[in-house]
């Protein structure tokens, strides 16, 4: 038997070249197992859009709807309330959403009035201090509101946390951002649908993988 | 000056690695026999992995359990190829162990010194069979429900306890959420930390005494100047870069399995256990998977006596256990079949022969098949005892005669002569 | 060693593919399904929809799983198979009330989201297709496959309003659906099969190699130690 020389450049390259296919081998393996993680079926179908019809909804009514385990609040504002959402601008902590609450609405929601439409709102109706679910006190003028100063908006029963009809949250209250508004738009003029944005800013493959219209 | 790396001042890193792989001297000519070991070490993590990503969809109770199954099949991404790879992974586990086992008869590897490999392998075996059964009941199909109503009722066949015995591993008087609930609990946590800590004291085990090899002859007995015995090479890396070749081997073998016929045509998956569990429906065919079919036919084959199915349970644990016995009932000199005497190798032959026959039975219902039954009308006989239940005792009486005849055929006829090196 | 491998892969492939055989000793018709005949899955879909899920779900098939594996436009599925005013994310339910069907039909039709895969596409395609009259029968028919079966020979207006060999296409249309319904995954599975068989085959080259290299200095009688 001959003593063979051991090629080690051979070696190396072999040994690099299967550790190389190996390693893709195991990253295409764990793709599935970390698939696993990302929302099922079932779960988007828990979390597909809801249509509100609110071709009967009165000035003053709240709908409550359920949109992916949160409660999603519809209702109207006449010409006094929008303009009671300008006078209340000096009490609030981010009046203009551009501050701390900047990421709390869809970027297509840019008015002050934090909605589509200026006489329809639709907010999260989660309190952005440890996530009760404020009161809807529309009645201007309550008592333990702080009698005339108050022009009808949100009150969390938890620790006091105030919000106006915009979902703007009251300078001095546990919460620090405004409410949520979630991802909406009109399919006509009487059916919202939440969940899913206007056509034009659904254009992200991840928004329209994780969600079922 | 210290020469040792941070780690190595503190936990003994290179030197477990020198011992066990890069200087731990393993016989130079290990065959197609000895790839199942690391195979199984593969398996055992596949299983550990697709088992923790099937957990975390799963449900554990008899209301949601199927559903949550089919949940996974279908809605959860990916979730199909993970339940596959977890049954295939389930089956897969056993032919290679059965294969493992095998070489350990071919090659005398449970004689002394290795006797406690060979035990607490079979510790391990006796562990993957519980782990395999409590695993097929979590599905909740009618196969799972009514295999475990078989297998557990045997406990209560134990004379004088069973009743007690039976509703006490139940927590209930049949079959239904608690054992679910405990059955998913040891399969999911308490059997695979047992199946691990086993693995790891066996591998301890073997890697004091040395692995045997092919010849069955003891690489320890002839070392050179350097202590080194001299058919023997390092571990690492000529095993570890041959074992990887088995290793993609297996793959393709098993992802062949996977992709295209995972149930593969009822062997691996069940037909019966798509369909929930119904307690009021026995299926009209009941038998476990076939890795565990040689034992149910060895139960089926021993009649009730005495009104007890008692005398059946014993003879199928005795199958298994007297597997422990091997290592003093072998009597001869010689490990490896390759230098064995002929009346050993017939022997070990028929044995083989009857774990497979006996396998095949078990997945069979009790009967006569139909040419069998027309031949005997064609002679006017009539069939009183089905040919299966027939050959079921006669394979199980050849079964334990290999072992129960082992100190005479090992102690008879002429053993070839043992080499002193290492042959290919 | 060979030899032993021979014919223990003979002897496995023999007892492989003896398999599962029909229990109750019925001859069973061949349906000779296509899974990868997607126009049959989609026609399959639509009988299945206008003619079986009035009295059987798919409980565990989703609408737009489906639509999606095969190729439905969605409107298409809204409009034409979705009755109930359901959302396409939900799975098949059939409208039929439990104490009705037990009223009517001694029982509730079975969910049919598994029955190819306990029952098998032979089955239920001879099933389908093996309803004769029987008068001593509540609905007037009996089935040779499945005696005194409750459910009454719901295609029968099918069957009479086409060609023989029309009426058994569109029989193996349903059953090559349902086959699809109990396994979704088996549309993509070989695919997915062949591609990781390419990788590990190149990747048995490459260790093959590798071993072969490092195995030199066994073969050529001396292991090197690292000096």
């Amino acid at each position: 038997m001959s003593e063979q020389e051991i090629d080690l450049k051979r070696r190396r390259l072999l040994t690099s070249a299967t550790s190389v296919v190996g390693a893709v081998g195991v990253g295409v393996v764990a793709w599935p197992f970390l698939s696993t993680w990302s929302p099922s079926a079932r779960a988007k179908a828990a979390g597909a859009p809801v249509d509100v019809d609110i071709s009967k909804l009165e000035i003053g009514q709240l709908v409550r709807v359920l949109w992916r385990k949160k409660p999603v609040w519809i209702f109207k504002r006449d010409e006094q309330t929008l303009a009671n959402l300008q006078v209340l601008e000096s009490e609030l902590e981010d009046p203009k959403s551009s501050g701390n609450s900047k990421e709390q609405q869809p970027i297509y929601i840019t008015e002050t009035y934090r909605s589509l439409r200026p006489e329809v709102a639709v907010i999260v109706g989660v309190c952005t201090h440890l996530g009760c679910s404020p009161t809807y006190r529309p009645e201007v003028g309550a008592a333990d509101l702080g009698g005339e100063s108050w022009k009808g908006g949100f009150y969390c029963p938890c620790h006091g946390s105030k919000f106006d009809l915009a979902g703007r949250v009251y300078e001095g209250a546990p919460a620090p951002t405004n409410l949520k508004i979630p991802p909406y738009h009109f399919v006509t003029e009487t059916l919202i649908r939440v969940g899913v944005s206007p056509e034009e800013f659904e254009k992200t493959p991840i928004m329209k993988r994780n969600r079922l219209s | 000056m210290n020469n040792k790396s941070w780690i190595d001042q503190r936990f003994p890193l290179t030197k477990v690695w020198n011992e066990h792989l890069a200087e731990y001297y393993t016989p130079r000519n290990f065959n197609f026999w000895y790839f199942f070991g690391s195979l199984a070490m593969l398996l055992l993590a596949m299983q550990l992995i697709t088992g923790i990503f099937l957990t975390m969809h799963y449900k554990a109770d008899t209301v949601n359990a199927f559903a949550s199954v089919e949940h996974i099949m279908r809605d959860v991404n990916w979730g199909w190829l993970i339940r596959y790879m977890h049954s295939t992974g389930a089956s897969a586990f056993f032919i290679v162990i059965y294969l493992h086992m095998y070489r350990g008869l071919l090659y005398g590897s449970y004689k002394a010194p290795r006797e406690l490999v060979w035990i607490l392998g079979m510790v391990l075996y006796i562990a993957l069979m519980a782990e395999a059964f409590m695993g097929y009941v979590l599905p909740w199909g009618q196969m799972s429900y009514w295999g475990a109503q078989v297998i557990i009722s045997l406990f209560g066949s134990v004379p004088v306890v069973g009743t007690d015995l039976l509703i006490w591993i139940l927590g209930d008087y049949a079959v239904g959420d608690p054992a679910l609930n405990r059955f998913f609990s040891l399969h999911v946590i308490a059997l695979p930390l047992i199946l691990v800590v086993l693995v790891f004291l066996h591998i301890v085990a073997l890697h004091t005494v040395g692995s045997n090899n092919p010849d069955g002859i003891e690489i320890k007995e002839n070392k050179d100047e350097k202590g080194i015995p001299k058919d023997g090479i390092p571990f690492h890396p000529y095993y570890t870069v041959k074992d990887i070749v088995a290793v993609v081997v297996f793959l393709m073998i098993f992802s062949t399995v996977l992709f295209f016929a995972p149930a593969l045509n009822g062997y691996f998956l069940e037909a019966a256990n798509f369909v929930e569990a119904n307690p009021l429906k026995t299926p009209e065919h009941i038998a476990p998977l076939w890795y565990l079919t040689p034992f149910y036919t060895i139960l089926r084959a021993i009649p009730p006596i005495l009104g007890s199915q008692f005398p059946g349970v014993v003879a199928m644990f005795s199958a298994l256990l007297i597997l422990l016995a091997l290592p003093w009932i072998d009597r001869s000199k010689v490990k490896s079949v390759r230098y064995r005497s002929w009346p050993y190798k017939v022997a070990l032959g028929i044995f083989a022969l009857s774990f497979v026959v006996l396998g095949w039975l078990g997945m069979q219902p009790v009967i006569s098949p139909e040419w069998y039954t027309s031949l005997a009308n064609l002679v006017g006989m009539e069939v009183k005892t089905a040919l299966y239940l027939i050959m079921a005792r006669l394979f199980t009486l050849l079964y334990f005669g290999f072992f129960v005849l082992m100190p005479w055929f090992t102690s008879i006829g002429k053993t070839k002569q043992v080499p002193e090196r290492l042959t290919k | 060693m060979n030899n032993i491998f021979k014919s223990a892969t003979a002897i496995i492939a023999i007892i492989v593919s003896l398999g599962s055989t029909a229990s109750s000793g019925v001859s069973l018709d061949a349906a000779n399904t296509d899974i990868n005949d997607k126009a049959s899955l989609q026609n399959g879909a639509k009988l299945f929809m206008n003619y079986c899920s009035g009295c059987h779900s798919l409980q565990f098939l989703r609408y737009n799983k489906f639509t999606e594996d095969l190729a439905i436009p969605k409107n298409y599925v809204v409009e034409n198979l979705m009755f109930n005013g359901e959302k396409t994310g939900e799975t098949i339910t059939s409208s039929m009330p439990p104490d009705g069907a037990t009223r009517w039909f001694g029982g509730v039709p079975p969910d049919l989201s598994l029955v190819a895969r306990y029952k098998g596409t032979d089955w239920i395609y001879s099933y389908l297709r093996s309803f004769y009259p029987d008068s001593s029968r509540p609905f007037g028919v009996n089935n040779r496959v499945f005696k005194n079966v409750s459910m009454p020979d719901i295609l029968w207006h099918l069957k009479l309003s086409s060609t023989e060999k029309e009426f058994n296409d569109s029989v193996r249309d349903i059953v090559n659906f349902l086959d699809y319904v109990g396994e979704p995954s088996k549309l993509i599975s070989p695919t997915i099969g062949f591609k990781v068989l390419g990788f590990l085959l190149v990747l048995l080259i490459l260790t093959f190699l590798l071993k072969k290299e490092y195995w030199k200095d066994v073969k050529y009688g001396k292991w090197r130690v690292k000096s």
